[in-house]
């Protein structure tokens, strides 16, 4: 079955900053793809070119078999976007928005009322249906713009950093619609600059200065790291992380509490004995295990960069 | 349709934005009503009771009785006396005063003189006329120093001598459509057209801006709406606007300052229209090249002060340069001033003011062109 998305040598700049760099990207239908990176890292401009809103400067973007930017009206009607600001009319009730973009998409009449109905169930907005959408909490606002961008029950939804302004209760909940949708055979294009949320995707790009370095499955990305991580707990670990930081095998050092969360490039066999063995840890009583790598560990080991 | 859907879908909502609005909804009724009401009285171009002052040095019978004739006009208010021309230089100078009568201490024998002038015309006249008096003027308002001016041939025989016939003028004039001077007759209309270009090019050229600044274009852009469908979607409500603020300033001229309809409600409804069409188009363009509200206030300000300056709304056309003219002739409000003037005042039809309406509409096809290009639905 043909992607999705497919796109290739994706370039886009503002003036000299360069915000998307090359990228190429292959997403399957059916599926949930994360685009995992810092702020600026180049997520929203990659949604925008990849929804006809922005021109790229190169490289070629075919999206559900349409070819864009030249065929991005015929696109508008298959695809759903919730933007990263809300961006339905604050001075509207939840049931006139909702109203609002049915009729935009095409949807009147009885099928208006019926699917407008619908989602204020499904998005448990029926209470609200009378209140300014100003009003309402970030959770609500955000079910309500998911539901205003599935309102015309798109194959291809992007979220940009859908719950960046919503707590990690109702982000939970969000996602449980997200995977409803998925199972009913949307795709799904999903940014984000949280990890766990990452790992609920199935497949993932991470992206940091407009540059794609990895993608994925969450569990082949930490698989195929290249480093193993080693938990460090014991006395002075503020000096320790500064001694071992001046190791060539050492790719990042991070504390987390009581612990150093070290990782080891995995041309080191056995992370442990071999960090027993070096200088800095000689005549301290550490306490040192290896432990399972998580999304944030891939971020580091392939941006090079900061964590996030 | 679903065309006819989307639009009326954007309609709709701009209305019930508006009514929420309370402010905005308050200002389409009440910005004309009370700028109707202060100006229709306000501006008044025959100008009565000036401030004057006098320096009387001839101190006689006739210098008195030239002061009383003057005030008797009622044009010029006479508030101070001066014992010398510096002194009412002065006066004039502080502002106390606008202009000042100054009467020679020969005011008496000028007087005889110019008497026996016009007594024995034709019969040789030993020495020429000289004016009596003179008048010190404050000239940098110039429609008060023409005024004053108008004072300058008073005749004098009758002043002097008690009431006799005044001299025939050499031209009788017949004043059409407004045999009683009063300027509400030609500022309604022109407020008519004053106010429309200030409410509709604000409204729309903000209407757009606000969606863009709020975030809203950027789900809007990703929909199938045509840019065409969401310029007249928006568009429309104000049509309406404008013909309700249309009805409060022609309505209320009747009513308070006897400003006659003389043509048909169709013509005016007609004409009004297309000057609507014209100025939401100028303010589509408008939104299309600001980026934030204040920009697009900024332009409509621009586009405002022109149009009242320049259209013939406060200064006859005619008296500008040509240049000033050409300009004045891109802007549609002077075009609308012909039309509802012509209509209003003089009866005419469109038909007889058919350049100007075809300028509106011409300029209403050329500017939504020009706005639906200028609208590209991206973000770059």
């Amino acid at each position: 079955m043909e992607p999705a998305i497919a796109a290739s040598g994706l370039t886009r700049r503002f003036g000299a900053l360069v915000a998307v760099d090359n990228l190429d990207l292959q997403i399957p239908r059916g599926s949930i793809y994360g685009f995992l990176g810092p702020n600026g890292s180049g997520k929203s401009t990659s949604i925008r070119l990849l929804t006809g809103l922005l021109k790229p400067d190169a490289g070629s973007i075919n999206v559900l078999g349409l070819t864009l930017p030249a065929q991005a009206e015929a696109l508008r009607r298959r695809i759903g976007y919730m933007t990263q600001k809300f961006s339905l009319y604050g001075d509207l009730t939840v049931e006139e928005n909702l109203r609002f973009m049915a009729k935009i998409y095409g949807v009147h009449g009885q099928a208006e009322k019926q699917r407008v109905t619908e989602l204020l169930n499904l998005y448990e907005l029926a209470p609200q249906r009378r209140q300014l959408a100003d009003t309402m909490s970030g959770g609500q606002k955000q079910r309500l713009a998911l539901a205003a961008a599935t309102i015309h029950a798109p194959e291809l939804l992007f979220l940009d950093e859908p719950t960046s302004a919503v707590d990690p209760e109702n982000r939970r909940e969000f996602w449980e619609k997200l995977f409803d949708l998925s199972e009913a055979g949307t795709t799904i294009l999903v940014s984000s600059h949280y990890m766990d949320e990452a790992e609920r995707c199935h497949g993932l790009a991470i992206l940091a200065n407009g540059r794609k370095r990895a993608d994925g499955s969450p569990q082949q990305l930490m698989d195929d790291m290249g480093a193993n991580v080693v938990e460090i707990g014991g006395p002075g670990l503020r000096n320790l992380k500064q001694e071992l930081l001046r190791l060539p095998e050492i790719i990042s050092v991070a504390q987390q509490g009581i612990r150093l969360r070290v990782l080891v490039d995995d041309a080191v066999a056995q992370p442990v004995t071999w960090l027993q063995q070096q200088d800095a840890c000689r005549g301290g009583d550490y306490e040192m295990k290896i432990v399972r790598p998580s999304l944030e560990d891939v971020f580091v080991t392939s941006t090079g960069d900061e964590r996030l | 349709m679903s065309i006819l859907t989307r639009i009326s879908a954007i309609t709709f909502k701009e209305f019930r934005q508006l009514s929420r609005d309370k402010l905005t909804f308050g200002m389409v009724v009440m910005l004309p009503l009370i700028q109707l009401l202060l100006f229709g009285y306000a501006i008044n171009t025959n100008v009565r009771h000036i401030p004057v002052g006098v320096f009387d040095d001839a101190h006689s019978y006739a210098s008195r009785s030239i002061i009383a004739a003057v005030s008797a006009t009622q044009v010029v208010e006479f508030v101070g006396s001066y014992a010398s021309v510096f002194a009412a230089e002065q006066a004039i100078t502080n502002g106390e005063v606008r202009a000042v009568l100054v009467l020679p201490h020969d005011l008496d024998q000028r007087l005889a003189q110019s008497q026996s002038a016009t007594g024995n015309l034709g019969a040789g006249g030993d020495m020429p006329p000289r004016a009596v008096g003179q008048w010190l003027v404050d000239g940098s308002d110039n429609i008060v120093a023409s005024t004053v001016r108008g004072l300058r041939s008073m005749p004098l025989a009758e002043l002097a001598r008690g009431a006799s016939l005044p001299p025939a003028p050499t031209f009788e004039v017949v004043q059409y459509f407004n045999p009683e001077q009063r300027t509400a007759v030609n500022i309604v209309p022109g407020l008519l057209a004053i106010i429309l270009t200030m409410t509709m090019i604000l409204f729309t050229s903000t209407a757009i801006v606000r969606e863009r600044e709020r975030g809203n274009l950027e789900l809007l852009i990703t929909t199938p709406v045509h840019s065409l469908e969401l310029m007249l979607g928006k568009i429309i409500p104000y049509v309406l606007i404008g013909l309700v603020q249309m009805s409060i300033i022609l309505g209320l001229g009747y009513l308070i300052f006897r400003v006659p309809i003389n043509g048909a409600i169709s013509q005016i409804v007609l004409g009004t229209l297309l000057f609507i069409a014209a100025s939401l188009t100028l303010g589509l363009i408008i939104s299309t090249v600001a980026r934030t509200q204040l920009q697009a206030m900024q332009m409509t300000v621009f586009i405002l002060l022109p149009s009242i300056l320049l259209s013939g709304f406060m200064f006859p056309f005619e008296g500008m340069p040509k240049a000033a003219q050409w300009i004045a002739e891109v802007l549609p409000t002077t075009h609308f001033l012909r039309i509802i003037r012509g209509v209003v005042l003089r009866g005419a039809s469109i038909d007889n003011v058919q350049a100007d309406a075809l300028f509106l509409v011409g300029f209403t096809v050329v500017g939504l062109m020009v706005a639906t290009l200028k609208f590209r639905k991206r973000l770059d």
